[in-house]
């Protein structure tokens, strides 16, 4: 349980480290930066070497963004294997809907709830 | 004048150093915490239903975590945590969350449908962008590899 926990801090902070030495050595910005994870997410799933490193850490790697590309990726899989090419299309969408709903219904509803505040 | 070259030389010297190894060093431990809360809150739900399919474990994860992401940027707790987590705060998908939410926000002002509805996607947009397209490009080669199987 607490090895579990531990693997889960060590990898997913790994995970944001790299992250910022790409910020700090690149200057991405934050928008490059989710692409690029979400796109690592997204090959790692389509090569299979996802589910090996969520075998390993758990949230460490599905909680980054790298684990909304792998449902993306997962879900194209498996909707080629339920309903051919035309699961290509849909799988990914569909596998990712409640990520994608959330962000947008949480994220509209908070933000006519709130008032923006100056930077700090 | 400056060139570009000169200006970035200058910019760089006067530019105060942003303490680089403080950033690294909590954008590990933030970012490792926001992925045990993850690991926590993805538990408690398989204790209170052994039954749930994974995927559907999965899903409310997500969701637990968006809303999670989204409420402390409301309440402007997460911009402050990000000023010191850097990529920390980004790479989670309470990071995620934040894009979302933080640029909607700050264009209130300007409307309800240009303001909030569009500005959401500000960087959120490109993440949805590429990670669809990226998904269907897997699943058409997924497929066509199935073709000579």
């Amino acid at each position: 349980m607490i090895l579990t926990y531990l693997k889960v801090f060590v990898v997913g902070g790994a995970v944001c480290l790299i992250g910022q030495l790409l910020i700090n050595l690149t200057k991405m910005t934050s928008a490059k930066i989710l692409v690029t994870f979400l796109l690592l997410g997204v090959v790692l799933e389509a090569v299979g070497l996802f589910d090996a490193i969520k075998e390993f850490a758990g949230a460490g790697i599905t909680i980054p963004i790298t684990g909304f590309g792998s449902t993306l990726a997962k879900g194209a899989i498996d909707g080629v294997k339920e309903r051919g090419i035309v699961g290509a299309l849909t799988g990914g969408m569909r596998a990712a809907a409640a990520g994608l709903s959330a962000a947008i219904v949480f994220g509209f509803l908070v933000s006519l709830i709130f008032k923006a505040r100056t930077k700090v | 004048m400056l060139s570009k070259t000169q200006y970035l030389e200058l910019d760089k010297k006067i530019a105060p150093k942003s303490n680089e190894a403080r950033t690294l060093f909590l954008s590990f431990v933030i970012g490792g915490l926001i992925c045990m809360i993850g690991q926590g809150v993805s538990d408690l739900f398989k204790l209170a239903f052994p039954e749930m399919e994974e995927k559907m474990i999965g899903e409310i994860t997500s969701t637990v975590m968006i809303f999670l992401g989204a409420l402390l940027t409301g309440f402007g707790i997460y911009d402050r945590i990000g000023k010191h987590a850097g990529a920390g705060s980004i790479v989670p998908i309470t990071g995620f969350a934040n894009s979302v939410v933080s640029p909607a926000m700050e264009y209130r002002s300007e409307g309800v449908v240009f303001g909030v509805m569009c500005k959401m996607f500000v960087i959120a947009g490109p993440i949805i962008v590429s990670g669809v397209s990226s998904s269907i490009l897997v699943g058409l080669v997924y497929w066509f590899v199935g073709l000579f199987q």
